[in-house]
């Protein structure tokens, strides 16, 4: 079977512009199609890093707007298999100018002891975790914000309030170290308190907060305790909706519509494309060559041989072009991970080996389907008819 | 001279199988990119249509949405005596003091239930909404525990149809009627008694935004200004257009990444146009040789087949746009952002953006064009003659 590479490739070089347009085409299609999937990959099939897959996330039923009252931690924290507690208050605020993409992470009001339970993968030096929980108008951030920003320990971070009326300036006490979440900032309670005394808004956000994130024993027991959280708060005015870090992030992702289906949808019209595009050269080139084919024949090459040339020639074709488009959607994918971070799963973007087999795979699949209808007709051509062939 | 379009589509239609190919390649690249304008087209245009430039809303300082914005009832009593608001009906400022806040419905497609804004308004702030009205039923009274739901909510939503009862706050509410807005976004929204609903959720002196009618644009800036620069207030004030627009950043979202790709599957589409007019070219180098041979210039060759090029693209634009047609009316929602709610909105396929879809087939079709058609018009008239 190998005998006949040379033969193959040669064959796919004799037009040597239409065989690169047909790559290029068909690399552009299948660099698009790696970089979906690997977002869907990401989403929906990637396995949770172990330090999420024990953090809960307990938030008010009606919406992410809406607060809990504050002395819900105390009662999560007796439900059986409960680690710990910690609260999460929102602080939404302007850094510096709002217009730079960098200048947008996520900031948090917290309690600096139970963040760093509650986050134990997070790696900071003992000093500086120290530094943290003492000084509360300290903060800590993500080695990635911090290096994005160009912040030090000691610098100062004013952050201008928008959703809640007052400005705050803190000092970078830590700086940690983690796989994810990387781009955000927490900070200390009851600094946020202080500086909301006496403001308009202080009664209101009295014993409130945006929303609790609770550590458990063991992912086994994640399932029940989300199910025991909202059924202990099922008949109180504020209920409650539990679920596990990972859902709660992907249902920031769902706000963007039915993203499943749009992505399913522009895989199967881009799949499409490169079969119609591959069927349509493979179509002109055994086209060209129906004359070759008959003297082919005539030295003797069996029908099955001269299928099983041309389909390789499409196969080689298309798989040249899947993996040159791998290698352009993991520079895609690059390039996404230093875009405007609202997903902490496109942060950590890449093409994962099952996705980069999966492409290539297509790929052979669409030179095969493609290849097949006009290699069939090639094989069964007549000698005589295809010696007069004038194409 | 130069050559008559006929000459190109008759071409085009000897060669029916790879020209049908070529154009749905073609085709199904622009409907991606139509299927994403059509959608964000939706969202905007369902956003725009709800503001109106005559209508001043008044929040708290420094929120960025209704939701996250307070008044107080003094507040009210000052905002309803700025001069330039106009009178209603019964002589009454135009003035409406609302509550908004999230309530989750839960739905067959939904089960885990969607956010729906919930907005509390008196007779006045009915007024104010020309564009609302009620379809069936009746308006909520005042009151009562009673609530008059959007259309998109009635439909979407079985368990908030006529009759029925919802629940939130602190007991169950009667749905009463269901209005029409238009096609604006308060189609999403439940409008039921300010009292009734503040006095539920213990809001009766934290409501959410003011909203004033003016005669003119011009009022509308002095007002605007007058709000903002009143330090005793400490309000900001916007037109409810320019609320509603600022809202459309999650359409963006999307729209970009409709871009993205549509580039990307153009520039492989327009690869694929190349190849085939290329084949095209080679095809018909004896046809070339005679066109030359009969006086032909080589400007008009290449104009020729550049021209064939756009009509192969134009074609797949057009077969494009036919494929996205059943998109148009299709209702879908997108989460806001900036209200943590659910906004519905129908895809709409305008004119404009199948006009849009069909130029952007016709870049690729000029970009994969080009090449071929300029090695068409340097063919030496002897070699083309001869053949292959």
């Amino acid at each position: 079977m190998f005998r006949y590479l040379p033969f193959v490739l040669k064959n796919s070089w004799r037009n040597r512009r239409r065989t690169v347009l047909t790559i290029v085409s068909i690399s552009m299609s299948l660099a698009l199609l790696g970089v979906l999937m690997a977002v869907y990959y990401a989403f929906y099939l990637s396995d949770v890093p172990p330090s999420q897959a024990l953090r809960l996330v307990v938030r008010n039923r009606v919406s992410l707007g809406v607060p809990l009252p504050e002395y819900y931690g105390e009662k999560i924290h007796g439900i059986p298999g409960v680690r710990e507690v910690g609260a999460y208050q929102w602080f939404g605020g302007v850094y510096k100018d709002q217009r730079e993409t960098k200048n947008m992470f996520a900031r948090f009001a917290v309690e600096p002891e139970k963040i760093l339970i509650i986050r134990s993968e997070m790696q900071i030096p003992e000093d500086q975790k120290q530094a943290f929980i003492h000084d509360r108008a300290g903060c800590l951030i993500g080695k990635a914000l911090a290096d994005k920003l160009d912040l030090h320990i000691g610098d100062k971070v004013p952050i201008q309030g928008d959703y809640l009326p007052v400005n705050l300036e803190f000092t970078v006490r830590a700086i940690f170290e983690a796989p994810e979440n990387n781009e955000v900032l927490y900070f200390n309670r009851k600094y946020l308190d202080e500086a909301m005394t006496g403001t308009q808004m202080a009664n209101g956000m009295k014993g409130q907060v945006s929303t609790f994130y609770v550590l458990a024993d063991s992912p086994d027991s994640v399932p029940r305790i989300a199910k025991a959280v909202d059924t202990m708060f099922d008949n109180s005015p504020v209920r409650t909706k539990t679920e596990s870090e990972r859902a709660f992030s992907l249902s920031f992702i769902a706000f963007l519509g039915n993203v499943k289906m749009i992505l399913l949808s522009i895989c199967g019209a881009v799949t499409f494309t490169i079969l119609l595009v591959s069927a349509n050269t493979i179509a002109m080139s055994v086209r060209e060559r129906v004359r070759e084919v008959g003297v082919l024949k005539t030295l003797g090459y069996t029908r099955g041989l001269i299928l099983s040339l041309i389909l390789g020639e499409a196969v080689s074709i298309s798989v040249i072009g899947g993996a040159l488009g791998l290698a352009v959607a993991s520079f895609l994918c690059g390039l996404v991970r230093q875009g405007p971070g609202f997903s902490d799963d496109l942060k950590r973007l890449s093409i994962h080996p099952s996705v980069a087999v999966a492409c290539l795979l297509l790929a052979a699949c669409i030179g095969f389907i493609s290849a097949f209808v006009p290699a069939w007709n090639a094989s069964r051509i007549s000698i005589v008819e295809a010696l007069r062939s004038t194409e | 001279m130069a050559l008559p379009v006929t000459y190109n589509v008759r071409n085009l239609v000897v060669r029916k199988t790879t020209t049908l190919m070529t154009a749905l390649g073609i085709a199904l690249t622009v409907a991606v990119l139509l299927a994403i304008l059509a959608m964000v087209g939706g969202l905007r245009s369902s956003l725009e249509s709800t503001g109106s430039p005559l209508q001043v809303m008044v929040m708290r300082k420094g929120a960025n949405s209704e939701l996250a914005s307070q008044v107080t009832p003094e507040v009210y009593q000052d905002l309803k005596f700025k001069p330039g608001i106009a009178q209603g009906r019964s002589g009454q400022p135009l003035a409406s003091l609302e509550m908004v806040t999230v309530i989750n419905l839960e739905s067959v497609d939904a089960p885990q239930g969607m956010n729906v804004n919930l907005r509390g308004l008196t007779s006045t702030g009915l007024e104010m909404r020309d564009n609302v009205k009620v379809i069936s039923g009746r308006w909520f009274e005042p009151g009562k525990r009673e609530v008059t739901v959007g259309e998109s909510i009635a439909k979407r939503f079985p368990g908030a149809r006529i009759g029925q009862k919802l629940r939130f706050g602190r007991g169950e509410w009667q749905v009463v009627g269901i209005f029409s807005a238009g096609r604006s976004a308060s189609n999403s929204e439940i409008f039921v008694d300010l009292n009734q609903v503040s006095a539920d959720y213990q809001r009766a002196d934290a409501l959410s935004t003011v909203l004033l009618r003016v005669s003119d644009p011009v009022t509308a800036s002095a007002l605007i200004n007058d709000v903002k620069n009143d330090r005793r207030l400490n309000m900001d004030a916007m037109t409810e257009k320019e609320y509603y627009e600022a809202q459309t950043v999650s359409g963006r979202l999307i729209e970009s990444l409709g871009i993205f790709v549509a580039v990307i599957m153009g520039i492989g589409s327009s690869f694929a146009a190349m190849n085939t007019m290329y084949a095209a070219v080679a095809r018909r180098a004896q046809e070339i040789g005679t066109l030359r041979v009969l006086g032909f210039s080589r400007g008009s060759i290449l104009f020729s087949f550049f021209i064939e090029s756009i009509l192969l693209a134009a074609l797949g634009g057009l077969l494009g746009c036919i494929l996205v047609l059943p998109l148009n009316g299709i209702t879908t929602g997108i989460g806001n952002f900036m209200t943590f709610s659910e906004i519905d909105f129908n895809f709409r396929v305008t004119p404009q953006i199948m006009v849009w879809g069909v130029a952007f087939a016709m870049v690729l079709g000029a970009l994969g064009g080009l090449f071929p058609a300029r090695s068409a018009s340097r063919k030496e008239i002897l070699a083309a003659l001869r053949g292959i």
